[in-house]
């Protein structure tokens, strides 16, 4: 009478669908009583880890002041949406700003174009370009998206200044 | 009748409306809630302590909402029929007695709106009305997916009915009432679900069917059907599809309970001027059970499908019912005709029909059964 496929496996031994059903409810209501991972976002700010690289760019600087970059336009180069705009120049022998011949007379970052995918930090030869980890780049206008040298030179503020992080609060 | 009946009246009317909409806006934030902890999410959290006022946010929210007709639309049923979804919802509980009597201004006030003499019936006609709401929406749409929708559930919703009047039958036949009131005060030993569990089993998996919630909401397979006949409703008649389906949700536990779990009887240890909350939280408390065991089964089951809901229903769930019928029948009427008590004559062939009613229940099983070639055919 019964053909049922037999095997020594209790994993796979067929179940009687009252038993799987009861088991399947048993194991759902205890996960009610594990504990969620929620992060209250806005409200409670977890600091990511020390090295995670998931927010904005930084141009770095030397100990001794100069800029990193030497103006190459690799990150340019490497940018797969096109979102770095790099312009070099020369240095002046008497007051340089990199180390080298050349530096970035201007160079500015589109945050509606960048994908974050990190492609410019792994192209740029002298470790200017790196990523931080202040995630909380909202903007109001267009303009507002696109990062200047300037900016890029500062340290990104901590988590939780953004004013447009602070809307949600 | 004086002044003060008709104050009772409109009183009692008020207080079941503004308590049935609190009870969908409070059960709509557990059910997420309940749902988020079962998944470790956190659920709503902003709206209100605890997002408790969420339902209340996505209310305003559809009330502002554009209201969009289709051009395709047959536009007097189109906008009938988010009213006739959630009308027979609320007229529904109109027989569920929600607490014990209570005395106001010197007169007996049973906390029920209406104690028809057939209530139970009632009950089934408003279910059977909201099944309206669904096809209408899904034909006057003028789109396929919510026709679609629309022709499965109406199947689907008035295929299990037949398996849930057959519950409800069995448990008429116990109490020997239609009247809500009754079944409840014969309840007073032993709540139906101990002598009544294969109805009050059947009952349940039937109500879940009826009011369309998983595993069988097929009506609105969102992977299959966008989301079924509310498809191209929007705005505020979207909000009365969803209210309605709430209520039919929150009306059909209040049965549930009434039929089977007793109603508002419990043990309440205060006397005096708050002994008539006791048996209202006990009701309260008893549909926030049945409510829990809702959500935790949509938490858990995954979706049927659909010629399987159909086998599930006419092959196993209404032959079922019939059978428990049949027993219930024994139950009866064996023990008042050979002799009752522990080993009576009766007693013993009561409950050796009830055997023989599951020994036939399994061959009948075995003939119906899907055989090895049909399955995933």
């Amino acid at each position: 009478m019964s053909d049922e496929p037999t095997t020594s496996d209790p994993e796979r031994r067929p179940v009687t669908p009252w038993w799987a059903i009861t088991k399947g409810l048993a194991t759902v209501f205890k996960q009610t009583f594990r504990r969620d991972n929620t992060e209250q976002y806005p409200k409670e700010i977890v600091e990511p880890p020390p090295r995670a690289h998931t927010g904005r760019h930084r141009l770095n600087r030397h100990e001794n002041g100069l800029e990193k970059c030497i103006g190459c336009e690799l990150c340019a180069y490497a940018c797969p949406a096109d979102a770095i705009w790099v312009e070099g120049e020369d240095n002046d022998p008497a007051d340089p700003v990199s180390p080298g011949e050349r530096h970035a007379k201007d160079y500015q970052i589109n945050y509606l174009r960048c994908i974050m995918c990190g492609l410019c930090v792994e192209a740029c030869p002298t470790r200017a370009l790196t990523l931080t980890s202040s995630y909380e780049m909202a903007f109001t206008s267009r303009e507002d998206a696109i990062f200047t040298k300037e900016q890029l030179l500062e340290p990104p503020p901590p988590l939780g200044t953004d004013a447009v992080a602070k809307e949600g609060r | 009748m004086s002044a003060i009946d008709w104050t009772i009246m409109v009183g009692k009317v008020v207080i079941v409306f503004a308590g049935l909409l609190i009870s969908v806006m409070l059960y709509i934030w557990m059910e997420r809630k309940v749902i988020a902890d079962m998944q470790t999410r956190a659920g709503p959290m902003r709206a209100g302590p605890r997002g408790v006022l969420i339902t209340l946010a996505d209310g305003i929210k559809l009330f502002f909402k554009e209201g969009i007709t289709p051009t395709n639309a047959d536009r007097p049923v189109y906008q009938i029929a988010p009213a006739i979804a959630m009308i027979p919802a609320f007229l529904a509980f109109a027989v569920v007695p929600f607490g014990a009597p209570v005395y106001i201004f010197g007169r007996i006030v049973p906390l029920q709106l209406a104690d028809l003499d057939i209530g139970v019936l009632w009950v089934l006609a408003m279910t059977s009305i909201g099944v309206y709401a669904v096809v209408l929406a899904g034909w006057s749409s003028g789109s396929n997916y919510p026709l679609l929708g629309g022709v499965r559930s109406t199947a689907q919703m008035i295929s299990y009915e037949v398996a849930m009047s057959l519950a409800l039958v069995a448990v008429i036949m116990f109490s020997g009432h239609l009247r809500m009131s009754e079944i409840v005060s014969q309840q007073g030993r032993v709540w139906n679900v101990i002598p009544q569990f294969p109805a009050f089993l059947l009952f349940l998996i039937c109500a879940l069917a009826e009011v369309n919630r998983p595993p069988f909401d097929l009506a609105e397979a969102e992977t299959e059907l966008v989301a079924g006949f509310h498809t191209e409703y929007s705005g505020i008649k979207f909000a009365l599809f969803y209210l309605g389906e709430y209520v039919n949700t929150v009306t059909i536990c209040a049965i549930a309970v009434t039929l089977f779990l007793g109603g508002w009887r419990g043990w309440w240890p205060f006397d005096g001027a708050w002994a008539w909350l006791g048996p209202v939280l006990w009701f309260v408390l008893k549909v926030t059970a049945i409510v829990y065991v809702m959500i935790l089964i949509r938490g858990t089951l995954p979706r049927m499908r659909y010629d399987r809901l159909m086998n599930f229903g006419w092959k196993y769930l209404i032959p079922l019912g019939l059978f428990w019928v049949l027993a219930t029948g024994a139950i009866i009427v064996l023990p008042d005709r050979y002799g009752g008590g522990f080993l009576g004559r009766g007693t013993i062939m009561a409950l050796g029909s009830i055997i023989a009613v599951f020994l036939v229940m399994g061959l009948v099983k075995q003939a119906l059964g899907t055989r090895k070639d049909e399955v995933d055919a």
